[in-house]
């Protein structure tokens, strides 16, 4: 009976090797295909980038596949690096970048511990209203009449506010539902030996939500980052900022065919993302996914 | 576990742990207070400001009722912009999806390529769509890099106006966002490819399931959540897109590309807030409108599949 278990067993795994081994040529045309896949839909564009970023004026008018006949690349970084005004506006992005994640992280933290744990009906309702955003569009004509209003149209205090109130409802759904699933006893446990709610917060729940708020400060960051249409409306002409720089450097009649330039700016802007990208490849590729397949 | 600190009185101990003392509402207030100042508040207004005629030639505001409506009406405006946008939301998801499934597909096993091709495909997703689409129309140009790669392959000159068709440029800007965020959707795909147990795979193999057999009646079902998620998202995120538009073709050629978005920035830079708010507004109850039910369906079928 079990030497008889033990053939059947054998010949499955025969015939399934036999199985793998007629699929031996995808094991060739595979790579293959990445590789080709990578070449025509990346490779292009990106080599474009760089020799188009590399040429004179006249020879970047007509982009293409062309390696430049004088590189230029140092020159051009530079300049469009100063008419650019590269480094106010890489200030004014982290400016507006780190205020912004820190206050939707700690405000939002702050406010999904109570939403995961208290129980009740004005609770839910908050709640909802709470993640409303994740689906709502913001209003972003009347935000700037707002802004009028209040005296934060055009600052950074008032751009950090309107960041913030478009992600906190992302913040809330994530690390609302992440709460949910700490156990309250961990808490408990603290509040028996006397710890206060806010002792309680920042010593237990804070550094149990390593892993959510990583992802939370990724989408908010990219986000951020790129973003050039809120900002258009809030802070435009008022502040520098990556994006916005590229914004005028691109559409100002001055630079019309400076395709070396405006690539030498696009290089410029996508390094630190690129970098922080190659650092934390596992945690952003990990953080970005999570969420999405449960 | 966490260090808790005890240099203070326990004063919890002497009061029953109810939730107002253990889970204190002032935790939600700063939260709150940001929402409705600069979300909540601004989403309010746009319902009342989209009635009045608030614009830069004028000191004051008055209501005029469902004038600036009938406006964008009468102008065609709104009825093609709500067309292109829709049209446009469509294509998005259909070409990141297809994309980036099919990339999952191929990059499934965890080979080093593999590995080294799934970073570098996420690569477009951390770059600002405003430079992709700057990249791309330099790319599109008439005498750009395309036109002159077709004109070495079939060995005569090619100029075609890829950005410069009523019909069909919006396919190519759809292909351009699509490129952009196809990596997004590839990793979800692929975190959904992981979540399927290995053994059901390996059975339908034996039993003689062909490929494709598996990947129709096996994986493709139980994809459902990646799936409900990235129609969701693709759907919904590019009915408020701007960047790659307005990098392309600023809403042209004539008006073919013109999302709401793009309606209602140059509009804002006119000086008719009134008009923009009520595009605005059409916007909020377009994506609300497709949102409740897109989400509704896609998780029912889910639970039936």
């Amino acid at each position: 009976m079990t030497a008889n278990t033990i053939t059947t067993v054998g010949i499955r795994n025969r015939n399934f090797r036999l199985l793998r081994k007629v699929s031996r040529p995808s094991r060739i045309i595979q790579p293959m295909a990445v590789v080709l896949a990578m070449l025509l839909l990346l490779g292009i564009p990106f080599w474009i980038i760089v020799v188009t970023a590399g040429k004179s004026t006249a020879d970047a008018r007509d982009p293409n596949l062309s390696l430049p006949g004088h590189w230029e690349l140092a020159q051009n970084l530079a300049t469009a690096f100063t008419q650019g005004n590269m480094g106010i506006a890489l200030l004014g992005s982290l400016l507006l970048l780190v205020p912004s994640v820190f206050g939707v992280l700690l405000l939002g933290a702050m406010a999904s511990w109570i939403l995961a744990r208290r129980k009740s009906r004005g609770v839910s309702i908050a709640y909802t209203i709470g993640i409303s955003g994740v689906i709502v569009p913001p209003a972003v004509v009347t935000i700037v009449l707002l802004l009028r209003e209040i005296g934060l149209q055009g600052t950074a205090i008032g751009m950090i506010g309107v960041y913030m109130g478009m992600y906190l409802s992302t913040v809330i759904f994530f690390v609302t539902g992440f709460i949910r699933t700490i156990p309250v006893e961990l808490e408990e446990a603290a509040r028996v030996d006397g710890a206060r709610p806010i002792t309680v917060f920042f010593r237990i729940i804070v550094p149990l939500l390593g892993p959510v708020l990583a992802t939370a400060t990724i989408l908010v960051a990219l986000f951020i980052w790129n973003d050039v249409f809120y900002a258009l409306f809030v802070v435009g002409g008022q502040l520098d900022t990556l994006p916005l720089n590229l914004y005028q450097v691109a559409s100002s009649g001055l630079y019309l065919q400076n395709w070396n330039l405006i690539f030498a700016y696009v290089l410029i802007m996508t390094l630190p993302m690129l970098l922080v990208f190659i650092i934390a490849q596992r945690r952003i590729i990990s953080g970005v996914t999570s969420g999405a397949v449960k | 576990m966490p260090h808790i600190q005890r240099n203070e009185p326990p004063r919890g101990q002497s009061r029953p742990a109810t939730a107002r003392s253990t889970h204190p509402i002032w935790f939600v207030v700063p939260a709150f207070f940001v929402l409705t100042v600069f979300f909540l508040v601004p989403t309010l207004l746009n319902f009342v400001y989209s009635f009045t005629n608030w614009s830069s030639f004028k000191t004051s505001i008055d209501f005029t009722g469902v004038d600036n409506f009938t406006q964008l009406f009468s102008s065609g405006n709104l009825v093609a912009d709500l067309r292109t946008t829709i049209i446009y939301a469509i294509l998005v998801a259909v070409f990141q999806n297809v994309f980036g499934f099919a990339l999952a597909l191929l990059l499934e096993r965890d080979t080093r390529l593999n590995r080294i091709a799934r970073a570098a495909f996420f690569v477009p997703v951390i770059m600002s769509a405003l430079a992709v689409g700057y990249v791309f129309q330099a790319i599109l140009e008439p005498t750009g890099a395309l036109n002159s790669i077709l004109g070495f392959i079939t060995g005569q000159s090619v100029n075609i106006p890829w950005l410069g068709s009523t019909t069909w440029t919006i396919v190519v800007v759809t292909l351009i966002h699509g490129w952009k965020w196809m990596g997004l959707a590839m990793l979800i795909y692929l975190a959904g490819l992981k979540t399927i147990n290995g053994d059901v795979l390996e059975a339908a193999r034996i039993d003689g399931a062909s490929w494709l057999q598996t990947l129709q009646s096996i994986r493709f079902p139980l994809l459902a959540p990646a799936i409900t998620f990235n129609v969701a998202t693709s759907l919904l995120g590019s009915m408020n897109s701007f960047d790659i538009v307005q990098a392309t073709t600023q809403g042209g050629p004539g008006g073919s590309t013109e999302l709401l978005n793009i309606y209602i920035f140059r509009n804002f830079g006119e000086g008719l807030f009134g008009e923009a708010t009520a595009m605005s507004l059409i916007l909020l109850v377009l994506v609300m409108a497709l949102a409740f039910p897109l989400i509704w369906s896609l998780r029912r079928r889910e639970r039936i599949l």
